[in-house]
């Protein structure tokens, strides 16, 4: 199955026919089987899906981590598949961000300096109007000045936030961002994404299993098996888990 | 408990193999000291015993003056000729005795017009005794029959590109004297010398002359024994006929005490050797001690779920010692290894060196052995015990708690550190100032030591502002910036990784503050006081001074523009029975006109033939005054006694007592070793110089300089000695340099995370390694920045407790130590290759999933 592409919008990154097979012979495993979609600029797309189903490595894939089997990739104007290191690093720098489950901050430097890290690497200056307004979205001004170790784990989730947004990214990848959260840090930072979408037109690519992050999204990608097998716009909690529920019998009747 | 030990030594072999190295290399310098000293200390025996071989029973006279190795060659008291016949006469058992003439000071000049030179084995002038089982002339030589003939030895003959027919000169006791080369022999089995001993074979009335200065005399007796008389009847046979007065052994027994007083140098050059093996290993130590932290801070999860799943602090000690002792045990056997190729090696250049001393077997001594495990194992042990310890404080509960080994507070160790360094000073000053009697000399290096250790203490807690000084000038740039706060993340890591560094940097800075304040001292010294504008010396190779022909004084006094000239004499004599340097002038008026001396007692410019001089430093700790009495035994001729008729002022370049030039005859060296020549006013020195220059065209040995290059050339003889200690500390900062390495490749295994972070957010390669390279350079700049301090308070230390010794002015070698800092940059990016290459090929995907 194929994903749709809202007429109006434009890719900001597309998958064709996207195989990954990890190891050889006997071991070998295809954890992404054929996969195409298109995720549209200005939009939060998620991708759900059940453990192991190929999120995390469709995600790579997008974002020139990883490179692909078969088929192509790319970003913007930009083919990924078939750069070579320095073409991926600079692809990263300057028009993908990150945010991570966990582990997003270096520990040396302070809210502040991680924030603009990517853009001290490029070698570039943060436009200051939308530095103050990423800073005030994610409500983070009296805490520039901390360190990591001395912010929460929802703060932190936020500071990284920041900084994937502050260098006005082609598309931020995020994998479950929320995953590590309480309920309400995670709130706070599913609503910070979408607003960045709504207001200031960020594209978002959010990896997830959790129905109810996933209805913070625009658009819901599932996956199962490495394959694109549903999707749903405009989703809620409850669509999500009622398509989440239809998808698991069918598998499991299959097997 | 064992099996987890083993499998997770094995996980970490790559990080042990860089600490492990750093005990190989100094366990190498231990064994391998051993395996030199013993191989050598055995080659010797064979030489001597080689030497002796034909020979039942050997007489000799007590020398006047006993000398060790290391001051010089000891002269032989004279045996005469009338001991032949005594022998012959009253020992029946006796068959063959023959009177040997054996003395150093035989100095042949090659066919390039200088004197051959040796590097230690004397130069032995001998009288000629035909050929034995050890002694062979080659083809077309003869024996020497003529005043004038001489036989050398084939390694003489080659080193000075002569051959028989050849005419040479040969300077002995008296000026050069030519001959004619008539014979060149060699030694059983093809030898072409005896442990690089040159020799010169004159008749035996020419080498009673020439070598000995007496006709009728010899150096020792040789005695064969009669079939069926064992050596040591003969000896005591010989022994009952002469008398008291004589020293009568057998060969085997002059063999084994001949060697016996050479293998003592042997044993300061081990001793001196396994010091510096000891700076490596202390080096080494910082280096186990940082590898084990590191590595029980990392595993501190693991460690705490063996805690949690009942494991004792005690079988947590015992894992990490027993890590500890597996990585001792591997690195010195290793090390072992090492060390006999090392001395192996060492033994064959010191072998060419010497001239072609045949090496005996290779030896690998107990000491070696023990030496290797003994110190790598306790250096690996210790080193791990405190690591260990924290290991086992780890709480169970730090298994569930996902935090970095929080940044313990440095109070403690500061404290330790002040501590320790302040008894190190105490320490110090103690041996520095004299108060420590005896044990000055274990108090200074038990000072330096606990100097070291304190410094190293209180690293961490001036890494903090040093480091972020330094890290400021690469902060321009983002990786840069990185690195500088990498290098600030872990005070500890960074300061012992530093600390290692700055004991090799430290010593050389030392070494290097005191002899070049030594150096500017003296020269300066010299310069203010000698006023004479030429001087005549030479080059010292071997344990002999060079002299000249002592004619060349009186020619050079009568050269137009010369004022005045002074040749000094020297030897190793005793006074009073104190041995004692004692001088000889030719010309005492130099003393207070060339020298400056002056008088605090008595006449000091006029000497008769029974007079003496003294400084005043001598005089006042012999409790001589004007007037006294003083016995006097030189190294040849009977004890004289001379009164003492003036007293001058101490200085460093006095000499302890002044002989009249008549003395000078009885000198082991009865020439003059240096020459002072003093011009009238207005005589220039360019037309004095090459007149003076032509009278010394018969004494090879020496050379006219003016006065400012005779004094460097004096002070340049502390280059060489500074030099090999360098060399020498060289390994030390190499192992530092190992442990740098060591410390990043942790780091950056430890940040895969951080790095696979960096890399996806769009850090380059390049801009990685760059990251790693300025954390390197950071950490080795500062290294060398504590010990450039810490050195030169040593030896600043050190130079102001020697001012009493004439090392008036610190001089401190600051071009060296922008040598040193620059050194440790260029240090910081090697050491960061490696781990640099590492680090950027981190494969982001697999950093960023990594757990
Ligand atoms: N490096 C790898 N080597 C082998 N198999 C892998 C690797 N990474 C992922 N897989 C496999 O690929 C499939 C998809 O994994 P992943 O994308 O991580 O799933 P998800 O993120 O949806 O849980 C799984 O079956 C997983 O075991
Ligand atoms: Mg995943």
């Amino acid at each position: 199955m194929t994903a749709t592409v809202g007429p109006q919008a434009q890719a900001a990154a597309q998958a064709n026919d996207v195989w990954k097979l990890y190891g050889s012979g006997e071991a070998q495993v295809a954890a992404l089987r054929g996969v195409t979609a298109e995720f549209e600029r200005g939009r939060f797309t998620a991708i759900m899906g059940p453990s192991g189903s190929g999120k995390s490595t469709l995600m790579h894939c997008l974002a020139g981590l990883d490179s692909v089997t078969r088929g192509t990739v790319s970003i913007g104007e930009t083919t990924v598949t078939g750069l070579g290191d320095s073409g991926l690093t600079k692809l990263r720098r300057d028009k993908v961000g990150f945010i991570f489950q966990q582990f997003n901050l270096l520990p040396t430097l302070t809210a502040q300096e991680n924030i603009l890290l990517p853009l001290s690497i490029a070698g570039r200056k943060p436009d200051p109007a939308w530095y103050d307004t990423v800073i005030d979205t994610v409500g983070l001004r009296d805490r520039l000045k901390h360190r990591p170790a001395q912010l929460s784990g929802g703060q932190q989730q936020r500071v990284a936030c920041a900084r994937a947004l502050v260098a006005r990214p082609e598309v931020i990848f995020a994998d479950e961002p929320t995953g590590n959260l309480d309920s309400r840090s995670g709130a706070e930072v599913l609503n910070f994404l979408r607003n960045s979408v709504r207001e200031h037109g960020q594209t978002i690519v959010m990896v997830t299993h959790d129905p109810t992050a996933a209805a913070y999204a625009d658009r819901v990608i599932f996956l199962a098996d490495g394959q694109i097998v549903s999707e749903l716009v405009e989703p809620t909690a409850d669509t999500v888990l009622d398509t989440m529920k239809k998808l698991d019998t069918p598998t499991e009747v299959a097997r | 408990m064992f099996r987890a030990t083993w499998k997770s030594l094995l996980a970490r072999k790559v990080r042990l193999l860089l600490s492990g190295l750093a005990v190989v290399l100094g366990v190498m310098f231990v064994s391998g000291a051993f395996v030199l000293t013993d191989t050598l200390g055995r080659s010797f025996d064979a030489v001597f015993a080689d030497g002796y071989s034909n020979i039942d029973v050997i007489v000799s006279a007590k020398p006047k003056v006993e000398l060790s190795e290391a001051e010089g060659e000891q002269v032989a008291a004279p045996v005469p000729a009338s001991v032949v016949d005594q022998v012959k006469a009253k020992v029946p058992a006796a068959t063959d005795v023959t009177g040997l003439v054996n003395a150093d000071g035989a100095r042949l000049i090659g066919s390039n017009g200088k004197v051959v030179t040796s590097f230690g084995p004397p130069q032995l002038g001998e009288n000629w005794v035909g050929e034995n089982d050890l002694i062979q002339l080659r083809d077309g030589s003869r024996e020497p029959r003529a005043d004038d003939e001489i036989v050398i030895n084939q390694a003489l003959a080659d080193a000075a590109k002569v051959k028989v027919g050849d005419r040479v000169g040969v300077l002995t006791l008296e000026p050069k004297k030519e001959f004619t080369i008539v014979g060149v022999f060699g030694y059983s089995g093809g030898r072409d010398s005896m442990g690089g001993v040159n020799e010169v074979v004159f008749t035996t009335p020419v080498a009673q002359r020439l070598m000995l200065g007496k006709p009728d005399t010899f150096s020792s007796v040789s005695v064969q024994a009669a079939d069926g008389v064992s050596a040591e009847r003969l000896r005591d046979d010989v022994s009952a006929a002469l008398g008291a007065g004589y020293e009568v052994k057998t060969g085997e027994q002059a063999a084994a005490d001949q060697a016996a007083s050479l293998k003592e140098a042997l044993s300061f050059f081990n001793k001196v050797l396994l010091g510096f093996a000891a700076v490596a290993l202390l080096v080494g130590t910082f280096l186990i001690l940082n590898t084990f932290s590191i590595i029980v801070a990392q595993r501190t999860r693991e460690l705490a779920l063996m805690r949690a799943i009942g494991a004792s602090g005690r079988q947590i000690i015992g894992s990490v010692v027993l890590e500890a002792i597996a990585v001792g045990l591997i690195a010195s056997v290793l090390g072992l290894a090492a060390g006999i190729g090392v001395g192996a090696l060492l033994a064959y250049l010191f072998g060419k060196l010497a001239g072609g001393l045949s090496l005996a077997g290779l030896g690998v001594p107990p000491a070696a052995v023990i030496g290797a495990f003994g110190v790598g194992l306790v250096i690996t042990v210790v080193a791990a015990l405190l690591p260990a310890l924290r290991a086992s404080r780890i709480p169970p509960i730090a298994a569930m708690q996902d935090v970095a080994t929080p940044d313990r507070p440095l109070t403690k160790v500061t404290v330790a550190g002040g501590i320790v360094t302040a008894i190190g000073a105490t320490l110090l000053f103690l041996g520095l100032d004299g108060h420590a009697g005896d044990n000055t000399l274990a108090t200074i290096l038990g000072g330096v030591l606990f100097a070291f250790i304190g410094v190293a203490l209180l690293t961490p807690l001036i890494s903090r502002p040093v480091v972020s000084l330094l890290g400021a000038l690469f902060s321009w740039s983002v990786p840069g910036k990185l690195g500088r706060l990498n290098s600030g993340r872990n005070p500890r890591r960074t300061a012992i990784t530093a600390a290692a560094l700055m004991v090799g940097i430290a010593l050389v800075t030392g070494v290097t503050v005191i002899l070049d304040s030594a150096k500017g001292s003296i020269s300066k010294l010299a310069a203010d006081t000698i006023k004479a504008e030429l001087v005549i010396s030479g080059a010292q190779s071997g344990p002999r001074p060079p002299s000249f022909d002592p004619a060349v004084l009186e020619q050079a006094a009568a050269i137009p523009g010369v004022q005045l000239v002074d040749g000094e004499y020297g030897d190793m004599g005793t006074v009073n029975g104190t041995r004692t340097w004692v001088a000889a002038s030719s010309n005492v008026a130099a003393l207070q006109r060339i020298f400056g001396a002056k008088a605090t007692a008595g006449d000091i410019s006029r000497l008769g033939p029974d007079q003496m001089l003294f400084s005043s430093d001598t005089a006042k700790s012999r409790n001589v005054s004007v007037g006294s009495q003083v016995t006097v035994q030189l190294s040849r001729g009977e004890a004289r006694t001379y009164t003492v008729s003036g007293i001058y002022e101490s200085s460093e370049l006095t000499n302890p007592v002044l002989l009249p030039p008549q003395a000078a005859a009885d000198f082991a060296i009865p020439q003059p070793i240096q020459g002072f020549v003093q011009l009238a006013p207005g005589a220039k020195v360019a037309d004095v110089q090459p007149r003076v220059e032509t009278l010394l065209a018969d004494s090879p040995e020496v050379s006219v300089a003016d006065r400012d290059a005779f004094i460097k050339q004096q002070t340049s003889q502390l280059d060489t000695p500074l030099r090999m200690i360098q060399i020498l500390l060289a390994l030390a900062i190499v192992i530092a340099v190992l442990g740098i390495i060591n410390t990043l490749a942790l780091s950056v295994l430890e940040r895969t995370r951080e790095l696979g972070l960096l890399r996806a957010i769009g850090l380059r390669r390049a801009q990685t390694m760059r990251m790693i390279t300025v954390e390197a350079v950071v950490i080795s700049i500062f290294g060398a920045l504590l010990g450039v301090v810490v050195g030169t308070g040593l030896g600043a230390a050190v130079v102001r407790a020697l001012k009493d010794e004439g090392i008036t002015d610190l001089i401190l070698p600051w071009g060296q130590m922008a040598v040193f800092l620059v050194l440790a940059a260029i240090i910081g990016v090697i050491a960061a290759v490696l781990p640099a290459v590492r680090a950027a090929r981190i494969n982001v995907l697999g950093a960023i999933a990594h757990d």
